[in-house]
């Protein structure tokens, strides 16, 4: 176990599954001579060479498409997205092709492919580099979505990415890539679909997942000294999403608050608010709470960015209204 | 037709040729009649006039170890890779035995085994996972070449571009075919170019390329072979503007109005079936009677084909779930 940061544990699951397997190659803007626009790729040029690790042109779109069709070629390609908000010129082809291609081959064709760089609001960046674009890519079936929130998740979700036989969307955040956590060395997997209680509470449950679980236990801390137990469940995997954990924990506590800060129009959040008021209706005591960014494009004013995002505060005021407290 | 070696001037490859492209206009005439009848539905983009595209490029490389990928109108491909027209008739069907179990239609026909990656339906977004295969080839110094196939209309896409400029960085094995057949569904493609001459969009990009004629078989054949050829010892992407005409409308909806009459059958008089068939009577290897007999066996294939499909179970209620993950 070592303390390492985020972006060293990506590191760690990229090195490793490129040591262990020459299928695994790596290619976006920026990965090899510049060493990452966010150093995640850092020394890998140099160990593994251009073949492996490739600088392209700033062509999201061509780039997506190579590494697909690499990948139904029989290679293992992960392409970095400089930020989700550049995948947008690539969506076709995440889409259309490496959503849909085995369905419409009728099973003779597998895309193994991952497809990571941050998402999320960062800090500053303006309406058309802030923005959560998890919900897009989770409408798709054909697609694998995840959102590690810790570097040790990070490295073991990562890895069981790169090993899967279908397209994953892999979904880091600028704001964590310095966040450290302890981090198991060598082997450390973790499986596609299982949500994580990242702290055990019996007066309500908050669901979320990536970058907001930190602030979600930093509320949980203030709420416990307001002598509210609140148990935390991380999703990790929005696609498949592991409805049962959600369900036992809000069997357990009867009370329900989604933190996502993604905006709230058909959003994960709000699908997730939806399963648990249909499939818990029987088990829940109020309603459940969605806390997700505001219905807005990211402004660029500092005050403006923080009120248009999941806060503490307003965490807080959703679980006192679940607990009519 | 099995995947050809490069053996020009060979009679019995000549015959094989003009066999498999009538085998295609004979299905394509099939699959109308069927469109008419509602056996089959939404698009059906038809390949007839353009057989000798296809069959001549797919002929000068090695299924076993070369790619073939391709946009929406797929059915000349197919039939040119080796596919069973029994399995093709029944994906138009939508049955459970068509090659995709049904669920890509005709748009979507797939081998993996014959290293045929689509019947691909957006226009132009196929241009990138072509030169994708092409960097695992690349990758794995396997020799495989890979023919990108695309269309006059998807010249213009981003796709195209973007692909041509990696492909030339890092000298993918790619041949780059625009089968120019002058229409981007029903927008004549001078109207929407800016250049009339596509080889110089790959020269744009540092690209050697050339126009081939596109009605007859063998200078296809020939072309794409020396392409190949070119791909493998000079480590370079190669363009191709293979001018051609397609018959039919767009797809089963279009009337084709947007064209006259006599520009149509200026092109029949060219036809790529007729050229294969004069060249083989001259050579004394191929008599009316022996084309008749062809004939006849390529018909009864696509009626065997029909019978097939007509008598194939649907998918089951099961299947809609199946295949979406691996």
């Amino acid at each position: 176990m070592s303390v390492i940061t985020f972006r060293e544990a990506l590191r760690a699951a990229l090195d490793e599954e490129m040591a262990r397997d020459d299928a695994v190659i790596l290619l976006g803007e920026e990965v090899g001579q510049y060493n990452g626009a966010y150093k995640v790729s850092q020394g890998l040029l140099e160990k593994y060479g251009p073949e492996r690790v490739m600088d392209t042109p700033i062509s999201e779109e061509g780039f997506t498409g190579i590494g697909i069709g690499a990948a139904m070629a029989g290679l293992r390609p992960v392409v970095e997205w400089m930020t989700l908000n550049f995948s947008l010129q690539a969506m076709d082809q995440v889409i259309s092709n490496a959503a849909k291609m085995r369905y419409m081959s009728g099973g003779q064709f597998s895309v193994p492919i991952v497809f990571r760089g941050p998402n999320g609001p960062a800090e500053f960046l303006g309406a058309q580099h802030s923005q959560a674009l998890q919900s897009l890519y989770a409408h798709f079936p054909g697609l694998k979505v995840v959102a590690p929130s810790t570097p040790a998740d990070g490295k073991g979700l990562l890895k069981a990415s790169i090993r899967d036989d279908n397209p994953v969307i892999f979904l880091e955040s600028e704001m964590s890539y310095g966040m450290k956590g302890e981090v198991p060395d060598g082997e450390h997997i973790v499986p596609i679909g299982l949500a994580d209680i990242k702290r055990a509470g019996k007066d309500v449950t908050i669901v979320t997942y990536s970058k907001p679980v930190r602030m979600v236990l930093d509320a949980v801390e203030s709420l416990a000294a307001e002598g509210i137990d609140a148990e935390v469940v991380d999703l990790r995997s929005l696609r498949p999403l592991d409805e049962k954990t959600v369900y036992d924990s809000v069997a357990k506590t009867n009370r329900c608050v989604i933190v996502d800060e993604s905006m709230p129009f058909a959003s994960v959040g709000s699908h997730v608010a939806w399963l648990v008021s249909h499939a818990c209706f029987d088990d829940l005591d109020a309603p459940v709470q969605l806390v997700s960014g505001e219905d807005v494009p990211m402004p660029y004013n500092h005050a403006l960015e923080l009120a248009a995002q999941p806060s503490i505060a307003k965490i807080v005021d959703a679980v006192k209204r679940v607990l009519y407290a | 037709m099995a995947s050809g070696k490069k053996s020009g001037g060979d009679a019995e490859l000549e015959l094989e040729l003009l066999r498999t492209m009538l085998l295609i206009r004979r299905f394509e005439e099939k699959a109308a009649q069927m469109y008419g009848l509602k056996k089959i539905g939404g698009f059906c983009h038809l390949y007839i006039g353009q057989e000798a595209a296809g069959v001549g490029a797919i002929s000068a490389i090695d299924l076993g170890r070369d790619y073939t990928v391709g946009a929406y109108r797929d059915h000349g491909y197919a039939l040119a890779c080796g596919m069973d027209p029994k399995a093709l008739m029944a994906e138009l069907f939508g049955k459970a035995t068509g090659v995709s179990k049904g669920k890509g239609g005709s748009m979507h026909f797939f081998d993996a085994a014959r290293h045929m990656f689509g019947g691909n339906g957006i226009v132009g977004a196929q241009i990138p996972v072509a030169t994708g295969v092409a960097l695992k080839a690349r990758y794995r110094k396997d020799g495989g070449v890979v023919l990108c196939w695309f269309g006059d209309g998807a010249i213009h896409q981003g796709s195209f571009h973007e692909s041509l400029n990696m492909a030339k960085i890092w000298k993918l094995p790619v041949i780059y075919i625009c089968e120019n057949n002058q229409y981007g569904m029903g927008t004549d493609f001078r109207r929407v170019s800016s250049v009339t001459d596509f080889v110089v969009m790959g020269h744009s990009y540092g690209i050697p390329g050339r126009v081939v004629n596109g009605m007859d078989v063998m200078e296809v054949r020939r072309d794409v072979a020396e392409a190949a050829q070119q791909v493998r010892t000079e480590a370079t992407p190669v363009f191709l503007e293979i001018k051609t005409y397609r018959y039919r409308g767009h797809s089963m909806s279009d009337p084709a109005k947007y064209r006259t009459p006599e520009e149509l059958e200026s092109y029949k008089k060219q036809d790529p079936l007729l050229i294969q068939k004069a060249r083989l009577e001259e050579a004394g290897t191929l008599t009316d009677e022996q084309y008749a007999a062809m004939d006849t066996a390529c018909k009864a294939t696509c009626d065997e084909a029909v019978k097939f499909a007509e008598e194939s179970p649907e998918p089951s209620p099961e299947a809609l779930y199946e295949d979406i993950l691996a």
